[in-house]
């Protein structure tokens, strides 16, 4: 079964998916877009270093991702500079870089749509495997420190008085974060990660009740839109990685039509019969 | 002792927000900080909590010590999908029995299952209060905690607030919204204007040259201390019960129900001044009447 190139696709897509929705509504609750961004951005310099030192992408990608966070964690507790214009200096220069470094590689014949918008469709048994396993780390490591980490999203300074130790979580949490984008970024690309990690998580708060609820259906949209995008892709010969997102994107919009409204009104009254 | 402050202080960017603050907090007292804006309150809060470390002088807290915190400020996004029952529990495991206690006592149970984003203002704070209270702490600090509540609400808070620190034993640090109004239950004030002005028991700080100096010459009168006696409640339905056992339609001080309730002295005219409107919480800018508030609404004011 796993021979089959669109059975791979269509695992890889919903394990990425499952990890995405999770992080995802983090980066929603603390308006994180465009930290995401700037990340999976910085993921392209990781690749060019990986080609250049012929070293792991993944963990090339991971420590890349991993420095760029800190280095903002760092930055954005220090200095008064505006935590916007240090994110888009940061992520537009690491994007440029990247494609700079990469344009010396000559002797290196590199796929720059598949690293851009990802190559979902080449997915090996063993980038199955990194993603499978990578990612339950990833979901097991977010759910230790789950507690903190939504206290510290509410409010620092009062999850800090009351001993949940936030500063951690925050660290542990952008580090996550640079794991999922080394995992996630062969199969959406550099430019389409934070579609993932946004759409769902967006499209899951209007059915949402509680915080764990909104993260696990976010997951499953996410794993809805891998599918759609997939088969879609398929069927109509579309690039995989935007076909994916653009199925994310229309999950979301019939979410916010007033179809949904009108579910959510009925669940409304049901839980007040009870 | 539960949180010792000796001779604390906290920059930002050159600029003292607050120096030299001394304040030791004993399980069972409750300390009240009142100064004028940018006086260092929630700065004084922040060091005793740790929320911020002293740039000079010292803060220790006893080890293990567990801490209610009510911030002055808390933005819930609407992205957050939390319910007052997920926000109760948001640092500490509790039991829904505690829950719905600590709600009833703050009187807002009914909004266990609302999402926090669609509160009022005076509900937000009453769930606040509950949160804080609930982890069963040994030191509370509450910032502002009575803003946006209705004059009647704020009296029962507290009252409390009080009750709190009879219960738990707890220690209470309290900022007050209103810098003239500090509860009677309070043991102790300290006037902050960037250091500690003055301190002491609240009758012993409105006397105080500092205080007076603080706030000027109209200051004599205004550091109005909540006395409780009631001597009638104003019922659901708008009638008036006396503490003779009368019910009336309404509230006039001449109608012979009231002992010595409210008496109008000039303690009280302060509240109807615009000076001092820019230290208020906006609840409060239109000069609520606060001086004569231990009955909270009647209208033999007018």
């Amino acid at each position: 079964m796993l021979d089959d190139f669109f059975v791979r696709a269509l695992l890889a897509g919903i394990g990425v998916a499952l990890i995405a929705g999770p992080l995802g509504c983090f980066i929603v609750w603390r308006r994180l877009a465009y930290f995401g961004d700037t990340l999976s951005h910085s993921a392209l310099l990781g690749v060019s270093l990986a080609l250049l030192m012929d070293i792991n992408v993944t963990l090339a990608v991971f420590a890349v991702s991993a420095a760029v966070a800190l280095l903002m964690l760092g930055l954005q507790r220090r200095s008064a500079v505006s935590g916007d214009t240090l994110l888009g200096l940061l992520s537009h220069s690491a994007l440029a870089l990247g494609l700079v470094v990469l344009a010396f590689l000559t002797w290196v014949r590199i796929d720059l749509m598949g690293l851009l918008f990802g190559d979902i469709l080449a997915v090996s048994k063993i980038d199955l495997g990194v993603i499978w396993l990578g990612g339950a780390a990833v979901l097991a490591v977010l759910a230790a420190i789950w507690r903190p980490l939504f206290a510290a999203t509410v409010n620092h300074e009062l999850a800090l008085a009351e001993g949940m130790a936030p500063a951690r979580a925050d660290l542990v949490f952008m580090l996550l974060l640079a794991g999922a984008i080394a995992i996630a970024m062969k199969i959406t690309g550099v430019l389409l990660i934070t579609a993932l990690l946004i759409i769902p998580a967006a499209a899951a708060r209007r059915f949402a009740s509680g915080p764990e609820g909104m993260a696990v259906l976010a997951a499953l949209i996410g794993a809805a839109s891998v599918a759609a995008g997939l088969f879609g892709s398929l069927q109509w010969d579309t690039p995989s990685g935007p076909s994916i997102v653009v199925a994310a994107m229309m999950l979301f919009a019939v979410g916010a039509s007033p179809l949904a409204a009108g579910f959510r009104a009925a669940r409304k009254t049901g839980a007040q019969e009870r | 002792m539960l949180v010792v402050l000796q001779n604390a202080g906290a920059e930002r960017a050159g600029r003292w927000l607050v120096r030299g603050v001394d304040l030791a907090i004993a399980p069972g007292e409750i300390v009240t900080l009142v100064g004028p804006n940018g006086s260092g309150k929630s700065t004084t809060a922040k060091l005793a909590l740790g929320v911020m470390t002293p740039d000079e002088g010292s803060v220790r807290r006893r080890a293990g010590l567990a801490i209610g915190y009510v911030p002055q400020k808390l933005a819930i996004d609407w992205t957050l999908p939390l319910s007052v029952k997920r926000f109760m529990g948001l640092t500490a495991r509790l039991s829904d029995a505690a829950i719905g206690e600590a709600l009833e006592a703050t009187g807002v149970r009914h909004l266990l299952g609302e999402e926090m984003a669609t509160l009022s203002g005076g509900e937000f704070q009453r769930v606040l209060l509950a949160r804080a209270m609930a982890r069963k702490p040994d030191l509370l600090v509450l910032d502002e905690p009575v803003q946006g509540v209705d004059f009647s609400g704020e009296i029962r808070l507290y009252e409390l607030i009080g009750e709190i620190r009879d219960r738990l034993q707890c220690g209470i640090l309290m900022i007050s919204h209103d810098l003239h109004v500090v509860m009677a239950a309070t043991d102790r004030v300290l006037c902050l204007n960037g250091h500690v002005c003055c301190s002491g028991t609240p009758t012993a700080v409105a006397a105080s040259e500092g205080y007076k100096a603080l706030f000027g010459g109209r200051a004599e009168p205004m550091l109005a201390v909540y006395e409780h006696h009631h001597d009638h409640v104003h019922l659901a339905d708008g009638r008036v019960r006396h503490s003779d056992g009368t019910v009336t339609d309404h509230c006039h001080r001449e109608d012979g129900h009231h002992r010595g309730d409210h008496p109008h002295d000039p303690a009280h005219s302060h509240s109807h001044s615009p000076a001092h409107s820019p230290a208020h919480s906006p609840a409060h800018a239109h000069g609520q009447p606060h001086g004569h508030g231990e009955t909270g609404r009647e209208d033999s004011d007018a």
